[in-house]
């Protein structure tokens, strides 16, 4: 994390001064895009088992879609957002991606999310020699198209770098753990994961009770619970997706058991927050809507259209989260290359995005690392009081908040 | 080697969900061993039914228990009018796995509509709530699920062991025309157990609807699991359901508690094979 606020370059000023006139706000004055419309085209999950998050990125895409088009579209004109759903299957979504490019003959493509269905359609991409932006790579060595931007902070290497910053998030409070027990699914991504955060606590000389994998989608934590119980470690790491930590904590709950320090990879925010056994679980980000995010320009206005639509939408959870951020991201830089490199081609807007970067939700990011990542500026945030709340490093917890300590 | 402690309670836990698998078991079997239909669309009713206890809680307060009472009456009328539907169609066995297998996709699309695609949780204070024997924990939900199970697999027994319309149901389902030679009125007795079969689904989604979070792609999850538990216990046989569901439960979790987690599953569909190609007399 070090690097994180590393001083930018000139070209990294002036890509950023671009940026933040270009998401600031929807300014009034201007005058209406026109002409005919740039069509975008993408997919998201929008049925089967990667639905849950389908909501979240899509109320993201359509307010990106608005606030760009309420500015000057992309080169003044319109932009229009062919929408189609993958249905969480990685062969649809391939299909669904080579129609848009050959037959709805999109201008240019947005990435959809999570790791399997961005690289069924990273490879469509590939093929055609299209600019492909996603967000939500968690593995980004399996991304080495040249023409591919990550859209979200992770980094050439979380599997290193992220375990450094939970283990010192933890090594900071009164109560340091030194046993460590890992549990992941064995959803790729998570896995990934998992086994860097073994290889670093094992380099702290942290003690690493088990390490366990369960199957993606399992249904009973009832043994697991039992075993996560019998070696009582100082801390519990899961590598879990969507419901899968709030299943878990529920069985250790039955038997009468709460983890000390306990941390969930990617976890859905709403349900975490909002169970009694979430409090003071702790999670990964990057970024919440809370100090100091929200003085970033532009992200309190669109924190505000995120939970105003959210809510009439009918979401549990109304929050800008991680998720809404990285599509949010993905439109901004999009946004971004197309005008600041005053083209429509591909290959273009990519140089240009290489060379100048992008300023987004996140802050300024780059693209002209490995994998093309800039540094990495994944977080840790805590469940205080049915609300996340960063809590590390400390430079991103907002005023007066701090990790809590079992 | 894990301790006593965790096998134990790996056990507790494993014919605890076992017992559910039973419960949502109960109906397929009786459903395919007895009015030769393969009705998937079950899965797809079964949290259809968890969503209609999770929004009567949510929106007007009603105890889970209280919703089940007008959920399964409900879905007693909703299966005998897919009966009749069935039937006015002549839906073959073969052909009532890709009917059922569409009304589930209907119906999750329906649920997505209505509650979309993101998860939720009927919370209540005992969701979580357990007793202890020895150093063994219990869960109370997930007693009550299992108990649940037990009831309505015996009861349902010895309903088709005992009486005269389960003595018939069970000589249609041998062989419709002896039995409808002997006054026996097939059509009427298979309304009746569609509608109970529907039933039981009502009844497994209140569980589901206390102890899963819900989400509308969560239908296919139990799927796998609960096709393998209804073949293992014979198609048909309501108490053999629920012992395959418990023997599956208790082996998934030992295998937790001994091997890596993501074993589990091998467990089920290896005893599956085994038993395919071993064919016992009983199975």
């Amino acid at each position: 994390m070090g690097n994180f606020g590393r001083d930018a370059s000139r070209r990294h000023v002036l890509g950023g001064l671009a940026g933040m006139a270009a998401f600031g706000t929807a300014s009034g004055g201007r005058a209406a895009p026109s002409g005919q419309p740039v069509r975008v085209g993408g997919t998201l999950s929008l049925t089967g088992p990667l639905a849950q998050t389908a909501g979240i990125h899509k109320i993201a895409a359509e307010i990106s879609v608005e606030e760009i088009n309420a500015r000057d579209g992309f080169l003044g004109r319109p932009v229009e957002w062919i929408l189609l759903d993958d249905q969480s299957k990685p062969e649809v979504c391939r299909s669904l991606y080579e129609k848009l490019i050959t037959v709805d003959k999109v201008d240019l493509i947005m990435g959809p999310y999570a790791t399997s269905p961005i690289l069924a359609a990273m490879g469509v991409a590939q093929r055609y020699g299209k600019l492909f932006i996603q967000n939500s790579m968690g593995i980004p060595r399996l991304a080495n198209y040249e023409l591919q931007i990550p859209a979200t902070p992770f980094g050439s290497e979380p599997n290193k770098s992220y375990p450094k910053v939970v283990f010192d998030a933890v090594a900071g409070t009164k109560n340091p753990p030194k046993t460590v027990a890992i549990l992941t699914s064995k959803f790729p991504s998570a896995q990934f994961m998992a086994e860097g955060t073994r290889d670093v606590a094992k380099e702290r000389g942290l003690n690493v009770l088990m390490y366990l994998e369960y199957e993606f989608g399992a249904r009973d934590f009832g043994a697991i619970a039992a075993r996560v119980k019998d070696a009582n470690p100082d801390f519990l790491w899961v590598g879990s997706l969507g419901l899968e930590s709030n299943m878990l904590l529920e069985a250790l709950k039955k038997l009468d058991y709460v983890p000390k320090h306990h941390f969930h990879l990617y976890p859905a925010p709403g349900p975490l927050a909002m169970s009694p056994d979430g409090k003071n679980a702790l999670a990964s980000t990057f970024l919440e809507p809370d100090e100091p995010f929200l003085s970033r320009p532009g992200v309190k206005r669109l924190a505000d259209l995120y939970k105003d639509r959210a809510t009439r939408m009918n979401l549990p959870y109304k929050e800008l989260d991680a998720q809404a951020a990285g599509m949010f991201s993905q439109w901004q830089i999009l946004e971004q290359g197309v005008n600041g490199s005053k083209s429509l081609d591909d290959r273009t807007i990519a140089t240009w995005l290489k060379k100048n970067g992008a300023t987004t939700i996140y802050n300024k990011m780059r693209f002209d690392g490995p994998f093309n990542h800039g540094d990495p500026a994944q977080l840790v945030k805590q469940n205080q009081g049915n609300n996340w709340k960063v809590v590390w490093p400390k430079e991103f917890a907002a005023p007066g908040v701090s990790l809590v300590s079992p | 080697m894990p301790s006593a402690v965790v096998i134990g309670q790996a056990l507790v836990s494993g014919l605890l969900a076992g017992g559910l698998y039973g419960l949502l078991a109960l109906g397929l079997s009786l459903s395919w061993g007895l009015l030769r239909l393969v009705n998937l669309g079950y899965f797809a009713i079964t949290f259809l039914g968890a969503y209609l206890v999770y929004q009567l809680h949510e929106s007007y307060g009603i105890a889970p228990w209280w919703a089940a009472m007008l959920v399964v009456p409900l879905f007693f009328c909703l299966g005998v009018a897919q009966h009749w539907v069935f039937l006015r169609f002549r839906v073959s066995e073969l052909a009532s796995l890709l009917v059922t297998f569409g009304l589930s996709v209907i119906v999750e699309s329906g649920i997505q509509l209505v509650w979309t695609a993101d998860y939720r949780r009927l919370e209540t204070h005992y969701a979580s709530a357990s007793f202890k024997i020895g150093p063994l924990y219990v869960p109370v939900l997930d007693l009550a699920a299992c108990l649940a199970a037990a009831a309505l697999a015996w009861a349902t027994w010895a309903w088709l062991r005992w009486t005269y319309v389960g003595k018939a149901l069970r000589a249609s389902a041998e062989d419709p025309d002896i039995a409808a030679a002997y006054g026996v009125d097939h059509k009427r007795l298979s309304y009746l157990l569609s509608g109970i079969c529907a039933g039981y689904a009502g009844v497994a989604g209140a569980f589901i609807a206390l102890i899963s979070t819900l989400a509308p792609s969560q239908i296919w999850a139990w799927l796998g699991v609960v096709f393998a538990v209804v073949i293992i216990g014979r198609v048909g046989n309501p108490v053999g359901a629920l012992v395959a569901g418990l023997l599956i439960g208790a082996s998934e979790s030992i295998a937790m508690a001994f091997l890596s987690p993501a074993w589990a599953p091998v467990v089920s569909f290896s005893a599956l094979i085994v038993l395919l190609l071993w064919q016992p007399d009983w199975l």
